[in-house]
């Protein structure tokens, strides 16, 4: 039987006193694709955080490759998933092509430098996230779109199996949004990895996703998307009314 | 920004550090070229060069290198922590405690030993201080670390005029010139050396982490660094240097400042390269600038911290122009 990338048992997860989720129990299995959905504020961010085990959970246990989360060493885990922060701030210059190759730090040993094989990863990595020749480019002189297609890049050189996305169509444009989805998308299933991502587009959700965490009201609910992604579940998330309307591929959601 | 390849530049700054070595060790009021130099120092013998060479220049040069360099490795390792390249030990105000530390042994007719046993006291309790206050219960916040700093050393600023206005006609020369850096007579030559190596040496197996941390904390965590206890080592390694480094050569300024920084800018800023660089250049440039304080108003001699400063801060003004050309 295949292992779930990601388990979640009795999960219960609270930020400043307020509850995200509790009690929320789902598994991740290998070429699946999720989608957490809330409002702001609804603690999208910090269940994701969890997940990736940079908060410890309120209650519960999170399993990552059939290990809990809490027992793996950090750089296991940092082999294991990655995760797209919301933003991510330069502080110093450094190259685009350096930057990504930070991607690579979970697998390098202490006294270890980046190989040709490493650097190989990292162009590849530009090139899939659209960003093929500008190794060289200062990454604070690139706009808000192109840092995050070289973070994305990041992410990617780093490998995962479970990619964790805090909304990754940020900055993006349109077309940059549908074919890096599509990618990371292609790859999921390609290689069995999997994928939970922030998101607020509920279109871009439903066109992507088979799976949903829907967070309301310090409750989280988890389910397919064909249970889950429907204009009733998502307009009381909301609290928008929202219809669905066939479109070229499957329903899409537009408020009333 | 094409780089240097790591080892070439490491190799050219050793070649610069050499040079300034033989530099300071033939300069001065009796000038020895640098064949004599050598012969000097390897030979055995003690005529006037040598005796010159071995037990006047090559101490100092050796306390102005190390000093440097733990300056300028002090400096890289701050800015990392605050992810911030105005961070140094004496903006975070380590050196004013350690100034006030030894500044108050002074005062008090401490013997030559309790004085840079107050440097170390009070650079190890600023460091205490900033980082106790600016930590809080909450995590840590480059900002709040910066801003602690800054408040904590106006504050030394004032116990050190205090001291300063009690202290007798007799003393405030002497006082003065150890305020704004001078290594005229050194207390501690080769041990400061060793403490340099020994911290580099510390900081070297963490500089690929290090390379994460400086994209930020969360995601250092996410590639796998260990944020809770990095920044302790990180803040203990630069407490340690800079108590080294001030005990060494006084006050100094701007060395921990500016040589991460040019170095960064030239070599990128890669630590596993940033951090051996920065020592070597934090050496060489003091190195460079204490020879020229004993050589520019012979046979008067200047403070070291006076031709930092000169040589500093235009360096610092042309490498941040040319940065946003």
């Amino acid at each position: 039987m295949t292992q779930p990338l990601l388990a979640a048992y009795g999960l219960g997860v609270t930020i400043a006193g307020n509850r995200v989720c509790s009690g929320l129990e789902f598994a991740v299995m290998p070429g699946e694709c999720w989608a957490i959905l809330g409002r702001n504020g609804a603690g999208k961010t910090t269940l994701l955080h969890t997940l990736a085990g940079l908060r410890t959970p309120a209650a519960g246990t999170i399993e990552l490759h059939g290990k809990p989360l809490a027992a793996t060493a950090r750089r296991d885990v940092a082999r294991l998933r990655g995760l797209l922060l919301q933003d991510d701030s330069d502080a110093f210059p450094a190259t685009v092509l350096e930057s990504v190759l930070v991607g690579r730090h979970p697998h390098l040993s202490r006294w270890q430098w980046e190989s040709a094989e490493d650097m190989r990863i990292a162009r590849d990595a530009l090139a899939a996230a659209d960003m093929a020749g500008t190794e060289a480019r200062d990454v604070r002189t690139l706009s808000g779109g192109e840092r995050r297609r070289v973070a994305l890049a990041a992410l990617l050189a780093q490998q995962p199996r479970l990619f964790l996305l805090d909304e990754p169509s940020s900055h993006l444009d349109l077309s940059h949004q549908l074919s890096l989805l599509e990618r990371l998308a292609a790859a999921v299933h390609r290689d069995d990895k999997a994928l939970i991502m922030v998101v607020h587009d509920v279109n871009l959700a439903a066109r992507y996703c088979d799976h949903a965490l829907l967070l309301a009201d310090g409750e989280a609910v988890a389910g397919s998307a064909q249970e889950l992604l429907t204009a009733e579940r998502l307009s009381a998330v909301y609290r928008v009314s929202l219809k669905a309307v066939a479109g070229p591929r499957g329903n899409l959601f537009a408020p009333d | 920004m094409p780089r240097i390849p790591a080892v070439p530049a490491l190799l050219a700054l050793a070649a610069i550090a050499l040079a300034a070595f033989a530099l300071a060790l033939s300069a001065g009021s009796v000038a020895i070229d640098p064949e004599a130099v050598l012969h000097a120092l390897f030979a055995p013998g003690d005529s006037t060069q040598q005796v010159i060479v071995r037990e006047l220049r090559l101490p100092r040069a050796v306390a102005a290198f190390a000093a440097g360099g733990c300056l300028a490795l002090a400096g890289a390792l701050l800015q990392v922590l605050l992810r911030n390249s105005l961070a140094d030990p004496y903006v975070l105000g380590v050196s004013g405690g350690a100034a006030a530390g030894a500044l108050t042994m002074m005062l008090l007719g401490a013997g030559a030993w309790l004085v840079p046993g107050g440097a170390f006291g009070g650079a190890l309790a600023s460091t205490a201080i900033v980082f106790g206050l600016a930590r809080g219960r909450g995590p840590w916040s480059p900002t709040r670390l910066l801003l602690t700093g800054v408040v904590v050393a106006a504050g030394w600023g004032a116990v050190v005029a205090l001291i300063l206005s009690l202290a007798p006609e007799a003393q405030l020369r002497g006082m003065l010139f150890w305020l704004i850096g001078d290594l005229s007579a050194p207390p501690a030559t080769w041990s400061t050396l060793v403490a340099l190596a020994l911290a580099l040496a510390a900081a070297l197996p963490f500089a690929g982490d290090l390379n994460a941390l400086a994209r930020g904390d969360t995601a250092a965590a996410a590639l796998g660094v260990d944020i809770l206890r990095l920044p302790w080592l990180l803040f203990a390694l630069s407490a340690f240097l800079t108590a080294a480094a001030v005990t060494t050569a006084g006050a100094i300024g701007f060395v921990g400042l500016i040589v991460p920084h040019a170095v960064r800018l030239v070599l990128g800023n890669d630590q596993r390269v940033l951090l051996p660089a920065s020592a070597l250049t934090g050496g060489a440039l003091l190195l460079i600038a204490d020879t020229l304080a004993r050589q520019v108003a012979a046979p008067a001699q200047l403070p070291t911290g006076v031709i930092t400063a000169l040589i500093g801060v235009p360096t610092f003004l042309y490498l941040l122009r040319r940065e946003h050309r």
